[in-house]
């Protein structure tokens, strides 16, 4: 497969429709899964790694899963083309990078439906979906689960469930996590508070590439801690009953930046589209907060030249690997950002963009 | 962070005894610690000595005596793919579905913590469901011929026969 083919498209989870997506960027659902009488991914060696991979391979190539999924091998596939499978969320950075030997994912043409395997479990399925949309998320992972247990043999205790090679992931094998954008709460510094009282109630929160790493851009994903004495129906409901008062927190905070700091706000957004037009070198992370400011200029129609899409498509080829296919050549750190800069002040100049 | 000696939860408490030069600390957690009556009920948390006291005169006796009384699972070894339990909590990931079963005994309190529960809730493959499903037709058939309602009973006959050719 050429995954230079994939590079115009933007992928489910940036495609920015979906129900709230004015603050709901995704929707992600992912189910950890092994086979019985086989030794855990993290305990197998590479003769039992090799034998689960195709038996996995052949599950999956095999169940009937609509719209029929490709498998890439990850192990021989070059770094650039893994990292841009992590950007693209296909893959978690642990397969792409940290674990070894036979290991892949298969995904279909929507990059809605993905599933690793030999990632710390045999297989972990992952579902995605623009916007809020639990719901839709479940009954479509559901039933790729029920396809694939059709062809092998899941390891599954009357006890405690899905068998997992981590026990916090034990029992239904179920992580639910939804991305927020929420620049204003940042803003007001609301966030902070918001997130202790989080914890309390077992939610997680991170950042956009998951575990430890750090909110960018204002992008937070919400997920469940617990997967064992809850079914699924019930995190998934704990779940949106956090998201609708966040959804309605966020909301009011952006009436209130309108109401009270409307002109600042208007600077700030116009500085942000100045900067990203101008620039000639300029990081991931800087991009990142400044998208995040335009993102929330054309939310609160400070702008209206930019549809909500370009952000998303602007956010994901500024990201490293993006950005050198894109160009078609390696690029160091410093001629990243000086590309990164070049490709912005092209994109917006063809896109006429400019502060009201 | 240090746990609890007793029961291994996050340990809020900490006693340090300094007897000849030498110094022995101990770690509880407030469930622990009130068991052991060294805080008041009060709100405002008091030390009591005399509690505190016995505390510490049981741990030495119970050290003296080597550990007996919280059996050692550090040298439990799967069979199947050779983790041994120490290795388990080292690392933190299990090497087999089997490790479930052999290291259950500790494992129980750990899922308590990290879950909150030890017993799955929620979805099951398709065959466990058919299974628990017959059992549950069973039964009832048994406690409708025993309450003789043979009509129900007929019903109930006729379903089990249905789900038995399903699951072949």
């Amino acid at each position: 497969m050429n995954l230079d083919g994939l590079l115009p498209n933007l992928g489910e989870w940036l495609r920015g429709t979906g129900p709230d997506s004015d603050v709901v960027v995704s929707t992600r659902i992912r189910l950890a899964r092994n086979l019985a009488n086989y030794p855990f991914a993290t305990r197998a060696n590479a003769l039992q790694k090799a034998d689960i991979e195709s038996r996995c391979r052949d599950a999956v190539a095999t169940a009937e899963i609509p719209g029929g999924l490709s498998y890439l091998s990850v192990n021989g596939l070059p770094p650039l083309d893994r990292q841009f499978l992590v950007e693209r969320q296909l893959i978690s950075r642990e397969l792409s990078t940290v674990l070894e030997g036979p290991r892949g994912v298969a995904f279909d043409d929507r990059e809605s439906t993905s599933i690793m395997i030999n990632e710390e479990d045999h297989l972990r399925l992952q579902v995605m979906r623009s916007g809020m949309a639990l719901d839709e998320a479940w009954e479509q992972i559901d039933k790729v689960d029920d396809a694939i247990e059709a062809k092998i043999n899941y390891a599954f205790h009357d006890q405690f469930g899905y068998l997992t090679a981590c026990p916090t992931n034990v029992g239904t094998g179920m992580r639910a996590s939804v991305m927020l954008h929420l620049p204003a709460l940042g803003l007001t510094k609301e966030i902070e508070k918001l997130f202790r009282s989080l914890q309390k109630i077992n939610l997680v929160v991170r950042g956009l590439h998951g575990e430890g790493s750090r909110a960018t851009g204002d992008l937070y994903q919400i997920s469940n801690q617990v997967t064992l004495g809850k079914s699924e129906a019930k995190v998934l409901q704990e779940i949106r009953e956090v998201i609708t008062m966040i959804l309605d927190y966020e909301r009011r905070a952006r009436a209130a930046l309108m109401k009270e700091k409307r002109q600042a706000e208007q600077d700030r957004v116009a500085r942000a589209i100045g900067t990203l037009g101008s620039a000639t070198m300029i990081t991931s992370d800087e991009t990142m907060e400044l998208l995040s400011t335009v993102r929330l200029g054309i939310q609160l129609r400070l702008l209206d030249d930019l549809p909500a899409t370009t952000i998303n498509q602007l956010f994901i080829h500024t990201q490293a690997a993006h950005l050198q296919k894109i160009m078609g050549v390696s690029l160091d750190g410093e001629e990243r950002n000086a590309a990164r800069a070049r490709y912005l002040r092209n994109r917006l100049r063809e896109l006429g963009a400019a502060p009201r | 962070m240090n746990r609890c000696q007793f029961c291994g939860a996050p340990s809020t408490i900490h006693l340090t005894d300094i007897q000849n030069n030498a110094v022995r600390q101990m770690h509880l957690c407030e469930r622990c610690g009130r068991e052991r009556e060294l805080l008041s009920e009060a709100e405002s948390p008091q030390l009591n000595l005399t509690a505190l006291l016995q505390v510490l005169l049981t741990e030495m006796k119970t050290a003296a005596t080597a550990n007996t009384t919280k059996p050692n699972y550090t040298a439990l070894t799967c069979a199947d793919c050779g983790l041994k339990y120490a290795k388990f909590r080292t690392a933190g990931r299990f090497g087999c579905p089997a490790d479930y079963d052999i290291f259950r005994e500790p494992l129980l309190p750990l899922l308590e913590r990290i879950h909150r529960s030890v017993d799955h809730a929620g979805k099951a493959p398709r065959s466990r469901r058919l299974k628990a499903e017959v059992a549950e037709l069973n039964d009832r058939l048994i406690a409708a011929i025993a309450a003789e309602d043979y009509t129900a009973a007929a019903t109930l006959r006729d379903e089990l026969r249905q789900k038995d050719t399903a699951s072949g």
